[in-house]
């Protein structure tokens, strides 16, 4: 091996190896909208199918005639996935981002951060004005106004009324499930170790008049939560239990529902739009009524979804963010969220437009159980919180009743105090 | 090591000589670092710098979404790890599959070697038959097993001698179960590509000259084969063994978010660093997952630095 020889092609040959890397990190770094003109305002929000996300982005891109553009970045429809990832980007004060589609739950852990502006005067104003309370209180952290309500969403207690007798708006978890063991049926409900278990536990929890997290943010688990426990190892234990009950979500539910393997079923009203693609037979057999109650003599509290849409701290742009997500979040586009993508509105008055009327045979019993939902935890740690739950709960055969408490509790101070648990 | 391990060749007859420090050789041993230097500074900042921040990360409170809270607590991170009963049930699940799977594996990539070794028509066919499993991209493999194993959309509750309610994935042993298999039908081919080179070093002379002793086929596998391929063995064993103990995709598609008992410490320290974006704490995890590798490469070098002076009959 010749000493000079060798050394000319090895420098070179760095020299181009850093010449690449240099210039894909430059790429990677150069992207993004240009300075003049129309600004972009990105907007993260989840894929909705049904297109009506693509529609009022379309709608509000006409309107503002060069003012912005709003440019729909499609995330996962999985909720934590989302979260990941607007996290991730926030927490690296990633200007790109201008609009968040936000998940109910994220208000205070976004807000507690200061990665999204409040809305203050007029603003303020334009986004509360005419707005359901349940909706409302999500957006609210602080005292303040962190985001426009824009979609809601809500579980009612669907069941086949060629099966079983209407349950009414007072039926109890027991019954419906010892209903079901007799007729050799099964409930479909949402237990895999993921957001909607703790969705599921929260409502029955608060349905026996609990709240897991109180107002001033103090871990607060009682009877109640063995309640909630009792109801879903009942399920779990019993012939009513579905096929795959720990790891089945919303779809599973769906699917084991239009499989005629249960007559009742939990679940969001995408469940009626699809019912029709069995066959129009079997969506006119399907009923619906309140969510079950934990306990004979208290109302129960169905749970509350929904996405609002917040102002980036790191956008560039949060004047033009603050009236495009007004626009994106106007009446005219909760009614077509709620007829192309089964999303009920946030605006009072949007419930009774005749095309919601038309989409949404239920849409009274809906607008009740957006009212008298019970809300997740508000808390700056709420995924901690959550996760908390979702392994005390789980898997929902091993659950016991008697010491659940004392685990909750202690699973949910080490998550307040930033531990492992 | 490869030419160490055949034991009929003298390799201890070459004394040591003293390097002569003429101008060529230094030129040429600088030649040689600056060769390296590239490479060395490459791993300085792509492994070196990420350890090293991971570290120092550990040891704080930071919590992305809390940035004020931020302060130095020295091993606090270390405490709250150790002394939690999650860590540990984690590493037990993690030891349980690396075992359970690299044990399986080693017994059926040995098969699989013998088989690719002694085809005597067919060897390519064989062999890119054998390696398709490993070819396979480890998300789709794991969501092919997930789906398999649905009582609803799979095919196994199906089969004959199977209960139709058949769901595994809903207790914690059927997803173990699940998991290792996944792990095992995806990396036996890599195991036993791994013990193939170590068969090609067995020398044919030797299996003759026992045949010729009236030695058996098992006996021959076992007295000759096997003790000439340890370093080989170990090798695969180590490689295997490490990365089961960071196994984190095909368990996390197979069972999100570790559920029904099946979180890896590698899905604890995503839960915690990404998704609670609890940096301090999920640093300390990755530190200590870090620490237990080492220790599992530690142990199995120094196995292998046994064998092979063995091997070299200097014991």
């Amino acid at each position: 091996m010749g000493g000079k020889r060798a050394h000319t092609p090895g420098r070179l040959r760095i020299g181009l190896a850093l010449c690449v890397l240099g210039a894909a990190v430059a790429g990677g770094c150069g992207s993004g909208g240009s300075g003049s003109g129309t600004p972009t305002i990105n907007w993260y929000v989840f894929n909705e199918p049904g297109g009506s996300y693509d529609a009022a982005v379309a709608d509000c891109n006409k309107q503002a005639a060069g003012k912005y553009k709003i440019s729909y970045q499609k995330l996962p429809t999985d909720a934590n996935q989302q979260r990941e990832l607007i996290v991730r980007r926030l927490a690296a004060e990633d200007d790109s981002i201008d609009l968040i589609g936000m998940d109910v739950i994220w208000t205070a852990e976004l807000a507690g951060a200061r990665w999204i502006v409040p809305w203050e005067g007029q603003r303020r104003q334009v986004a509360t004005e005419g707005k359901l309370a349940g909706p409302l209180k999500t957006v609210e952290y602080e005292g303040k106004v962190w985001g426009v309500p824009f979609t809601s969403n809500t579980q009612l207690l669907w069941y086949r009324k060629d099966q079983v007798p209407n349950p009414g708006d007072t039926a109890t978890w027991d019954q419906i499930i010892d209903t079901a063991v007799k007729k050799g049926k099964q409930v479909e409900v949402q237990a895999a170790q993921y957001e909607g278990l703790t969705v599921w536990i929260n409502s029955m929890v608060a349905g026996a008049g609990g709240q897991i997290v109180s107002q001033n943010g103090d871990v607060n688990v009682g009877a109640s939560v063995k309640d909630a426990a009792t109801i879903e190892h009942k399920l779990a234990t019993s012939k009513a239990a579905p096929a795959g009950m720990s790891t089945n979500k919303e779809d599973e539910a769906r699917i084991g529902f239009e499989s005629d393997r249960s007559d009742y079923e939990i679940n969001y009203p995408f469940i009626y739009p699809s019912a029709a693609g069995v066959s129009k037979e079997f969506q006119k057999n399907i009923g619906w009524a309140r969510y079950p109650r934990t306990v004979p003599d208290r109302p129960s509290r169905p749970p509350l979804g929904g996405i609002n849409i917040a102002v980036s701290s790191y956008s560039k742009h949060q004047d033009a963010a603050f009236a495009a997500a007004e626009c994106i979040a106007n009446d005219k586009h909760q009614a077509i969220a709620a007829q192309k993508g089964g999303l009920p509105p946030t605006t009072k008055s949007v419930y009774d437009t005749a095309a919601v009327k038309k989409a949404y045979p239920f849409a009274a019993l809906l607008r009740t159980s957006i009212d008298n939902a019970a809300p997740r935890p508000v808390t700056p740690a709420y995924n901690d919180i959550s996760l908390a739950i979702q392994k005390t709960f789980h898997p929902p055969s091993s659950v016991a009743p008697d010491d659940i408490v004392d685990k909750l509790r202690d699973r949910l101070d080490k998550a307040a105090e930033g531990k492992i648990f | 090591m490869e030419a160490a391990s055949v034991p009929t060749r003298a390799t201890a007859a070459s004394p040591k000589r003293e390097p002569k420090a003429s101008d060529r050789a230094r030129s040429e041993r600088r030649l040689a670092w600056m060769l390296c230097a590239p490479a060395v500074i490459v791993m300085l900042i792509v492994t070196g710098y990420p350890i090293g921040y991971a570290v120092y990360l550990s040891l704080q409170k930071y919590d992305l979404r809390f940035p004020d809270q931020k302060e130095f607590v020295g091993l606090a991170n270390y405490g709250d790890v150790l002394s939690s009963t999650t860590w540990w049930t984690d590493v037990g699940t993690t030891v349980i599959i690396m075992v359970i799977s690299v044990a399986i594996e080693l017994v059926l990539g040995m098969l699989i070697a013998l088989v690719m070794h002694r085809a005597i028509f067919g060897r390519g066919p064989v062999r890119a038959a054998i390696l398709i499993p490993y070819g396979i991209i480890t998300v789709v493999a794991a969501f092919a097993w997930k789906y398999a194993f649905d009582p609803t959309s799979g095919f196994v509750a199906g089969l004959p001698l199977v209960p139709d309610t058949y769901a595994p994935l809903t207790d914690r042993s059927g997803s173990l179960f699940v998991i290792i298999l996944a792990e095992v039908w995806k990396t036996t081919p890599f195991m036993a590509l791994l013990l193939l080179a170590g068969l090609a070093l067995v020398p044919d002379e030797l299996h003759e000259a026992a045949k010729v002793d009236g030695a058996s086929t098992l006996q021959r596998f076992f007295r000759i084969t096997i003790p000439l391929m340890k370093p080989a063995i170990l090798v695969a064993l180590l490689f295997r063994s490490l990365d089961a103990f960071r196994l984190f995709d095909s368990a996390y598609i197979i069972q999100p978010g570790g559920a029904n008992g099946t979180e890896t410490v590698s899905i604890l320290g995503y839960n915690v660093l990404i998704s609670r974006v609890n940096l301090g704490l999920g640093s300390a995890i990755s530190v200590l997952i870090f620490i237990c590798v080492m220790l599992i490469a530690v142990l199995f070098v120094k196995g292998l630095g046994a064998s092979t002076a063995q091997q070299r009959g200097e014991v």
